[in-house]
């Protein structure tokens, strides 16, 4: 299988810039949410739209960065 | 254009498509775990999970001897394999895989330049049926550790004392200034934000192109040479646990052919945590601001 409608897109979640990277493999869409800075990979959701798997992705990624505490 | 010190070390996402049933070729997908790999990876890729598979789960180190050779026989890889790394976050636990790989004196290692990004931008074939390699045939043999690559405590300690090593935080800006103890969203590991006195910022994407692609070699000498990287001083690279720092490494040894870069694995996780250890706090500042 190819991966198609491969797309990327910046995110301001509570003040944090989150990369959303989205593609659909055969009938389902995987989204990755990362913390573009340093860019590690926060979450991975499988759902059955482009909508569904970013929003959950963008849902949870909201939940973890809420845990992060800005220091200065 | 200049070509990199070392552009054996680099395949392109053509070169992968074209080789990935070559006998002697080992296509290895690391990431932190196999997240990514499952769901859908390069064919005919294995995949590697860096907290499982790549450390000691008992002592905080790389994979002892031992662990090490048993699974590169386990990989199907023997002594004279090529082996290709690729993996998310541009290559992050790829770089940290390659720097293990090159401990143990694998000969042939190279990395999938853009790494798993490119390969889904361009619309790859990806199989979703995890690889299961036959076990090599012939026992792997690893070299001694060469732990010319890779820097401990004591050595950051006498080099930041001394100024004798150009240090080179590649953690984010806020990692360095101490506005965050570690990556948004990321359990936090340390004790202590900041960074070690003395020490450059230069975040590890700076090396990367949009695309995940390594930059071109002019453009990297500027990047690290204006924050003081040369052939005539010792860099040591840190960053939170070693795995971006790998990356950096990677790019300053391999790339850019600096021949004294060592990876500081023990890197924030361990200087953040030890009591009395000397932290600066604050942004970057510009090269001749102390």
């Amino acid at each position: 299988m190819k991966p198609e409608h491969f797309s990327e897109r910046k995110v301001d979640v509570d003040g944090w810039q989150v990369n959303l990277t989205t593609y659909q493999l055969g009938d389902k869409w995987h989204t990755k949410a990362d913390n573009v800075s340093p860019g590690a990979a926060l979450v991975r959701i499988v759902a059955d739209t482009r909508e569904a798997a970013e929003s959950l992705a963008l849902a949870r990624a909201k939940k973890l960065l809420s845990r992060t505490q800005r220091r200065l | 254009m200049s070509t990199y010190a070392h552009p054996e070390v680099l395949v392109d996402t053509g070169w992968v498509t074209a080789h990935t049933k070559d006998a002697n070729v080992r296509v290895v997908e690391v990431d932190v775990d196999t997240k990514a790999y499952d769901e859908g990876h390069v064919p005919g890729a294995i995949a590697w999970a860096w907290n499982t598979q790549l450390c000691d789960t008992v002592v905080r180190d790389i994979l002892p001897r031992s662990q090490f050779e048993a699974l590169m026989t386990q990989s199907g890889i023997n002594n004279g394999t090529t082996v290709v790394l690729y993996g998310d976050n541009n290559n992050w636990f790829a770089a940290w895989a390659f720097w293990q790989l090159k401990i143990y004196g694998h000969k042939d290692v190279r990395i999938m330049d853009g790494g798993r990004k490119k390969w889904l931008a361009e619309g790859r074939d990806l199989d979703t049926t995890p690889t299961k390699p036959a076990p090599s045939a012939t026992p792997y043999q690893a070299s001694e550790p060469d732990y010319s690559l890779r820097a401990y405590l004591p050595q950051v300690q006498q080099a930041q004392k001394a100024a004798s090593a150009v240090l080179i935080d590649v953690r984010s800006p806020q990692e360095f200034s101490g506005e965050i103890l570690a990556p948004p969203g990321l359990p936090e590991t340390c004790q202590r934000g900041g960074h070690i006195p003395g020490a450059r910022s230069v975040p590890w994407g700076k090396a990367c192109n949009d695309d995940g692609t390594f930059k071109p070699l002019d453009e990297l000498q500027k990047i690290y040479g204006a924050e003081g990287v040369s052939q005539s001083k010792p860099v040591i690279a840190y960053c939170r646990i070693g795995e971006r720092s790998s990356h950096t490494w990677f790019v300053l040894k391999y790339l850019m052919g600096v021949n004294n870069v060592v990876n500081y694995d023990g890197s924030w996780t361990e200087w953040g945590n030890l009591v009395g250890a000397p932290v600066e706090k604050g942004a970057a500042k510009s090269v001749g601001q102390g």
